[in-house]
């Protein structure tokens, strides 16, 4: 990114000035060698976010930014209903509540090499991965609208889990401003057989082994141990989800002039947040978060059920889950007076800190568990929320490594068969049901994470607890 | 103007391009260029038909639904398709999908195409008069 356009505010935050049609500023968490691999199309997108009526603070990017469609991804802004402030469906994307889920065993990395094969061909088998893949499960429409309504509360009263895990997911597992009604036929129809599904792209299941320790006292809260083998699904709403953002985008595109919002790109088109299509889109988008929590719910069961088999073990514990494409409503400071704001997070994971009313009280001490997921060939990291995050960026932080290559580009350079061949000289085990996905996947196009990871710790916005590096990655 | 799709470079996502004489080869193209985003389209049997109707105030707003209507098909009847056929009345267009059932192993499916989206959606006749419907799908 062309540093000109910029003001340095400190050594990880970069300042995009307000000019033209700018609301606020925009903020950019970066490394000097982060900003300078940023395209000048992620200041261009976060300008004109900056410029969406009701935004508060800044319009923020956290370290994993690139651009996308109509909000940066890495994008977190931040809207006051009660000043016209907007909702925008662009501003979460497609997969709704998309997110990572961590889920701890009892197992070290010894223990998981002497069942490495089965393990990795068991959890192949019994956990439906690809486009087109179906699960076991065929939801009624009773079914359909209580899931929708009750999340992975939901899935755990059907038997897919124990009581206790709610507690260790965002929203205590149900978002309870859901509204079903506002979820169409159509989006339904896509998700019929898709329940418990991981989807493809960038998606994941995978065997972790801890690395490295940062900060003993939040590990243990947390359970990790160094050497330890934990279990994390990437996924998120599926075909619903994707079916609500589309309608309502394209509803918001329709009726954002009856409200005087004009934008110069079509895919930032909002409503007021209190409107009628507003609120329709908010009890939808948290519907189909629901369906991405009992998504993951679902696939845990499945992971559970395996190591059961195989390894005999008591239900793995769930660590946290967090989703990292939401909009939600929530509580913040801004300038000395607490208001209640449409939080957007388009690529971008909340991080709430320690003694946060939303927190579980096994998390009080800490603060959250941020999960950020790596590349299959490549580093993840558990971090923690922090006291000062809010004030930051709305209590934010990264949920990634970020693209640095096309996958079109990808697609030219890799084969998907060097890649899981590479990977396995690492002792890594890929099971991949398409090579051309492996190679669109393949971890030389996604950006430095531990820079990342560096860059947000560095920024305040969240601590470093432990370093996880993939064993077996299942993929689509 | 050959009637021909591309896929041009987005960070993190995929842009699709589709080239015709018409509109609506144009629009077929497009759907083209989103199927193989997912799969080999020559491996792709036209085996059945399925119907996608839509209408919007411009074009721009069609492609978008257009393709979207073809992901939508994709995703609830779990099919891939290899042909499109679109006619176009004014603003309601109805298009033509032939396909099949997805084969994992035979088309050898990549990653998922979640949604057609506006960015850099445009819809426009070439100085020699032939159409270019272009958007960013999200991948």
């Amino acid at each position: 990114m062309d540093r000109s356009t910029l003001i340095r505010k400190s050594e990880w935050a970069w300042e995009i000035p307000k000019t033209g049609r700018m609301l606020v500023p925009g903020i950019l968490f970066a490394s000097d060698a982060l900003i300078d691999e940023l395209d000048n199309k992620v200041n261009e997108q976060l300008s004109n976010v900056a410029a969406l009526p009701g935004i508060v603070g800044a319009a923020y990017a956290m370290p994993d930014a690139h651009w996308g469609y109509g909000f940066p991804i890495g994008g977190v802004a931040a809207f006051d209903p009660k000043e016209g402030g907007v909702i925008s469906a662009g501003g979460v994307g497609f997969d709704i509540s998309c997110g990572v889920r961590t889920l701890l065993t009892p197992f070290n990395r010894c223990d998981v090499e002497r069942i490495r094969t089965k393990l990795a061909d068991e959890l192949f088998y019994h956990v439906p991965a690809g486009v087109g893949s179906t699960s076991r499960l065929n939801l009624t429409k009773s079914e359909m609208t209580a899931m929708l309504a009750g999340g992975a509360r939901w899935a755990v009263e059907q038997g897919f889990g124990l009581p206790d895990d709610a507690e260790r997911i965002e929203y205590c597992g149900q978002c309870d401003d859901a509204d079903p009604d506002e979820v169409s036929k159509e989006a339904r129809r896509r998700q019929v057989e898709e329940m418990g599904t991981l989807g493809s792209g960038n998606h994941y299941l995978e065997l972790q082994v801890v690395t490295e320790i940062m900060e003993e006292s939040i590990a243990k809260a947390f359970g990790l141990v160094r050497n330890g083998v934990v279990v994390s699904i990437h996924c998120g709403s599926r075909g619903l989800g994707h079916q609500v953002a589309t309608e309502f985008a394209r509803r918001m595109v329709m009726e954002a002039a009856e409200y005087g919002i004009r934008v110069n790109d079509r895919e930032l088109a909002s409503v007021p947040a209190y409107s009628p299509p507003g609120k329709a889109y908010y009890g939808a988008m948290r519907a189909a978060a629901n369906c991405a929590l009992a998504n993951r719910q679902i696939l845990s069961h499945f992971v559970r059920e395996v190591f059961k088999r195989v390894a005999g073990e008591d239900p793995l514990r769930l660590l946290y889950d967090v989703s990292h494409n939401l909009c939600s409503l929530e509580e913040h400071e801004v300038d000395g007076k607490l208001k209640r704001l449409y939080v957007h997070r388009k690529g971008a994971t909340r991080a709430l800190g320690p003694g946060h009313s939303d927190l579980p009280v096994c998390y009080q001490k800490t603060g959250q568990p941020v999960l950020v997921g790596g590349t299959m060939g490549t580093a993840s990291y558990i971090l923690a929320g922090t006291a000062g995050g809010d004030r930051l960026a709305f209590s934010s932080a990264c949920h990634g490594a970020g693209r640095s290559q096309s996958r079109s580009q990808a697609m030219k350079q890799y084969r998907g068969e060097d890649v899981i061949e590479k990977l396995k000289r690492r002792n890594i085990t890929i099971k991949a049901r398409s090579f051309r996905g492996v190679a669109e996947e393949a971890p030389a196009a996604y950006k430095d994470v531990s820079a990342v990871v560096q860059a947000t710790v560095g920024a305040g916005l969240a601590r470093m607890v432990a370093k996880l590096e993939p064993m077996i990655c299942v993929k689509g | 103007m050959t009637t021909r799709w591309e896929h041009f470079d987005h960070q993190a996502d995929i842009g699709i391009r589709g080239y015709g004489p018409t509109v609506e080869a144009a629009f077929e193209q497009a759907g083209l260029a989103v199927t193989s985003v997912m799969v080999p389209v020559e491996r792709v049997a036209e085996d059945s038909l399925i119907v996608v109707q839509c209408e919007a105030p411009d074009l721009e707003l069609l492609l978008v639904d257009w393709l979207n209507g073809i992901l939508r098909e994709m995703s609830a009847k779990r099919m891939v398709f290899s042909r499109f056929h679109v006619t176009l009345d004014g603003t309601r267009l109805r298009g033509e999908l032939w396909g099949e059932l997805i084969n994992s192993q035979r088309h050898e499916p990549s990653g998922e195409v979640k949604g057609a989206s506006y960015y850099e959606a445009r819809v426009w006749q070439d100085e020699d008069g032939g159409w270019v419907a272009q958007c960013v799908v999200d991948v």
